[in-house]
């Protein structure tokens, strides 16, 4: 018997990784009191761009979301540009029209010719919305999460659909940053677990046992207390929330020679070290995930 | 004060003692640092460290710190293996102390000055010392070159069951050289853009830069040092592994030529990032690294054939289980061969599957999966280099019967466990979704932890008892101490 013990331990624990999951298992709902349609102003000059803290100025003033675009936002997005023909859906998907971009045929790069792509999938469990042919609607509980599981494309499609953009990479920084200091995280130097949502942050959402880590309501790190779970405020400079962890946000460069698109933030499924504010990610542009969302940016 | 003057004889005058204080520093310095990341730092371990060592970890340095983390391990693995090749191979006394003494000085100043400059604040002065023992270790390498010289008649093989020229140089010691040389020449592949990086204080690890489409001379110089420095360790300990199973015959023949061939183009392949070369260079480098793992191979099979041979000795028809049993009956002599196999599994194998599939992974898997799977496989690889050396100074330090089994059997075990856990790790993304990846990574993370964590009270376990030796009047050491033949076991 006793030799049986150490076997069938084992067997226990592959089993244990193949058992099912309840991805709609039932969430806290709080209200953060962030208000997802407010938009910040981050000033014209110089800050401190980067690990090694090189100078670099923008020389004009643009405003940015406060928090990154929410379920409830993108699901209406979703009904208007359905209602209006500017998306339209696959079976599995809805897709939206990209013009395209210059190719360069640098090793390892894929071309992005003028076609629908995909801005979010209809099929994916992780999905935060709800669609039967009736109007998109956000999960009960997710209204105030941020959107994910959509592509870069569903991102620069709903940011152009109301006449803004996404930010490009040195806009996200300046913004998460401030222009006063070289700090790595947007409210300071060092980071505490109810700083931000990260891998194993032990918030409210996270259940690592089971589900793993969850997107929060966002600004839910506002210095509030929910349920005793007491958070620090971890606002940028300019009053910006979740500039770092929830969930990745693309960013709108489009470089030379690569189809990659650049996300930066870190998010709930990273390690602390991806939420300094200079880490970069990158993922083709039809990529989506649990982890990915976003916010725009438009002209002052 | 003799009782102490005997002991730092013993531990610096002695190969086998200068190999435990190498590993007792890695043993040291993994159980430190690992403090510091994976699960540790989940349970809140890494911040209580921190706090009570008054560690200075600032955000901006991580990646500085973690340079010198690697560099500093590593600098302890070349030692071992250079106490290895001084003990093993026949040089003038002069080269092989000097070699050592330098080499000594060199890793312990590297890793403890180079440690206390990145975990305890700036202390330009320690960041020097750090510099001055990487610089030893580079003279002692070049003085070990110099003494592995093989075309020196006095170092020809006289026996025919080796491979030799038709004048009688040594082609297992031109191996050996050839691997010292070349990594003498990839070391400055390192050290200069090291310079060059260093004096704008600019780090960075290569697996964050990988995706860049353009890269600097100096980057992909980086790039190509660090792949190179751990295929020459392996390479290295390949050698090592063949000289002590005592690998000769036609295997021997076919296998030394094909590493000596295959170390050279491997280099060459490396080095060419930097030149013109480029565009082709990782079509040289698979060239190279094909014959070297040929080489390694035909150690394999010899070494298996060898180990069935001698356990089925007297046996007149002896049946395929028998003959398993035979191959399997010494853990230590089985496992630094079955490690090298079971590399292919979780190294070179999962390199090959990556290229095959581009498609669907590099060019459409988040960098930060990608990073993954890098940065996992050659960790793998380093601790598959780490259990071969365990494995080999179990047998240089004479353990036997049911301890040389349990040793032997829990290194490969709790070692297997540990890779191939962090090659599904690596490779999830190929079969199940962000979403529902939760179970399968609490579960390989517990049996990755448990591998490794399993693994290092293993490792302690013997430190333990080899410090507890040392107390002895007629302790183990003291036989070992005048043994300079490895293979030599204490009664």
């Amino acid at each position: 018997m006793k030799r049986l013990i150490f076997p069938l331990l084992a067997l226990v624990l592959l089993l244990s990784a193949c058992g099912t999951l309840d991805l709609n298992a039932p969430l806290p709902v709080y209200e953060t009191g962030a208000d997802p349609e407010a938009w910040a102003l981050v000033p014209a000059g110089d800050f401190l761009s980067g690990q090694h803290n090189d100078p670099v100025r923008i020389d004009y003033g643009f405003k940015i979301m406060v928090t990154d675009v929410t379920v409830t936002q993108y699901a209406a997005f979703l009904n208007h540009a359905l209602a209006d023909g500017t998306l339209r859906i696959n079976p599995d998907q809805v897709v939206g029209f990209y013009p395209g971009d210059e190719f360069h045929g640098v090793k390892h790069e894929i071309e992005i010719t003028a076609a629908d792509y995909v801005y979010v999938p209809l099929d994916d469990p992780a999905a935060r919305f709800t669609f039967d042919g009736t109007p998109f609607t956000a999960r009960p509980g997710y209204e105030n999460h941020p959107m994910t599981d959509l592509s870069w494309f569903g991102a620069w499609g709903y940011c152009g659909y109301y006449g803004y953009r996404l930010p490009t990479e040195l806009e996200w920084e300046k913004a998460a940053r401030g222009s006063e200091d070289d700090r790595p995280f947007p409210w300071g130097y060092e980071i505490a677990r109810n700083n931000a949502n990260f891998y194993a942050s032990r918030d409210p959402f996270e259940a690592m046992g089971t589900f793993g880590s969850r997107t929060s309501p966002v600004g839910f790190y506002n210095g509030r207390t929910y349920d005793g779970y007491t958070t620090l405020d971890s606002i940028s400079p300019y009053g910006l929330y979740d500039m770092a962890g929830n969930v990745w946000q693309w960013t709108g460069d489009v470089y030379e020679g690569q189809h990659y698109r650049y996300m930066r933030g870190g998010s709930k499924d990273t390690y602390e070290m991806d939420l300094r504010i200079w880490v970069r990610n990158n993922a083709t542009p039809t990529y989506y995930s649990p982890g990915v969302g976003f916010r725009c940016v438009r002209n002052p | 004060m003799q009782f102490v003057k005997d002991r730092l004889k013993y531990l610096f005058g002695s190969t086998k003692g200068l190999i435990l204080v190498a590993s007792a520093m890695i043993a040291l310095e993994t159980a430190i640092f690992g403090l510091l990341s994976g699960p540790m730092a989940e349970f809140g371990v890494r911040d209580f460290v921190v706090r009570v060592l008054r560690m200075d970890l600032v955000q901006a340095e991580r990646e500085g710190r973690i340079i010198i983390l690697y560099h500093s391990i590593a600098m302890a693995v070349v030692a071992i293996e250079t106490y290895m090749i001084t003990g093993l191979l026949k040089m003038r006394e002069f080269y092989k102390a000097a070699v050592r003494v330098l080499i000594t000085i060199g890793y312990l100043m590297a890793m403890i000055f180079g440690m206390g400059f990145a975990y305890w604040g700036h202390n330009w002065a320690l960041h020097g010392l750090y510099i001055a023992g990487l610089t030893l270790i580079f003279f002692a390498g070049v003085l070990l070159a110099i003494a592995l010289w093989p075309w020196n008649k006095d170092a020809y093989q006289p026996d025919k069951a080796f491979s030799r020229t038709k004048k009688g140089v040594d082609m297992e010691r031109v191996a050996f050289f050839a691997t010292a040389v070349t990594t003498l020449i990839s070391a400055g592949f390192g050290a200069i853009p090291g310079s060059f990086f260093g004096n704008g204080f600019e780090a960075f690890l290569a697996e964050n830069i990988l995706r860049y489409p353009e890269k600097t001379t100096m980057e992909y110089s980086i790039i190509g040092h660090l792949h190179i420095m751990l295929a020459l360790i392996a390479i290295m300990i390949t050698l090592i592994v063949g000289h002590w199973l005592n690998f000769k015959g036609i295997l021997h023949k076919i296998a030394m030529p094909l590493i000596i061939l295959g170390t050279i183009v491997l280099n060459v392949g490396v080095w060419g990032v930097v030149t013109p070369l480029e565009p082709v260079a990782h079509m040289i480098i698979y060239v190279g690294a094909t014959p070297a793992m040929l080489g390694a191979l035909m150690l394999v099979i010899f070494g298996w054939q060898k180990l069935i041979r001698e356990g089925v000795a007297g046996v007149e028809k002896p049946t395929f289980l028998q003959k398993l049993a035979a191959l399997v009956r010494d853990p230590l002599k089985f496992g630094p061969l079955w490690q090298m196999v079971f590399m292919n599994f979780t190294v070179s194998g999962i390199g090959i599957l990556m290229a095959v599939r581009l498609d669907e992974i590099f060019r459409v898997w988040p960098a930060r999966e990608e990073r993954i799977e890098l940065t996992g496989h050659w960790h793998v690889l380093a601790a598959i280099i780490a259990t071969i050396i365990l494995m080999y100074y179990g047998d240089m330090i004479g353990l036997k019967g049911r301890v040389r089994k349990l040793y032997g059997w829990a290194i490969i075990i709790l070692s297997d466990i540990a890779f191939a856990s962090v090659t599904l790790f690596e490779m999830k993304r190929l079969f199940i979704s962000e979403a529902s990846q939760q179970p399968l990574v609490n579960t390989v993370m517990l049996l990755m932890d448990f591998g490794l964590g399993m693994l290092l009270v293993v490792l302690a376990m013997v430190m333990v008892w080899r410090l507890v030796d040392l107390f002895k009047t007629k302790g183990r050491w003291t036989e070992e101490q005048g043994q300079d033949d490895l293979s030599a076991e204490v009664r």
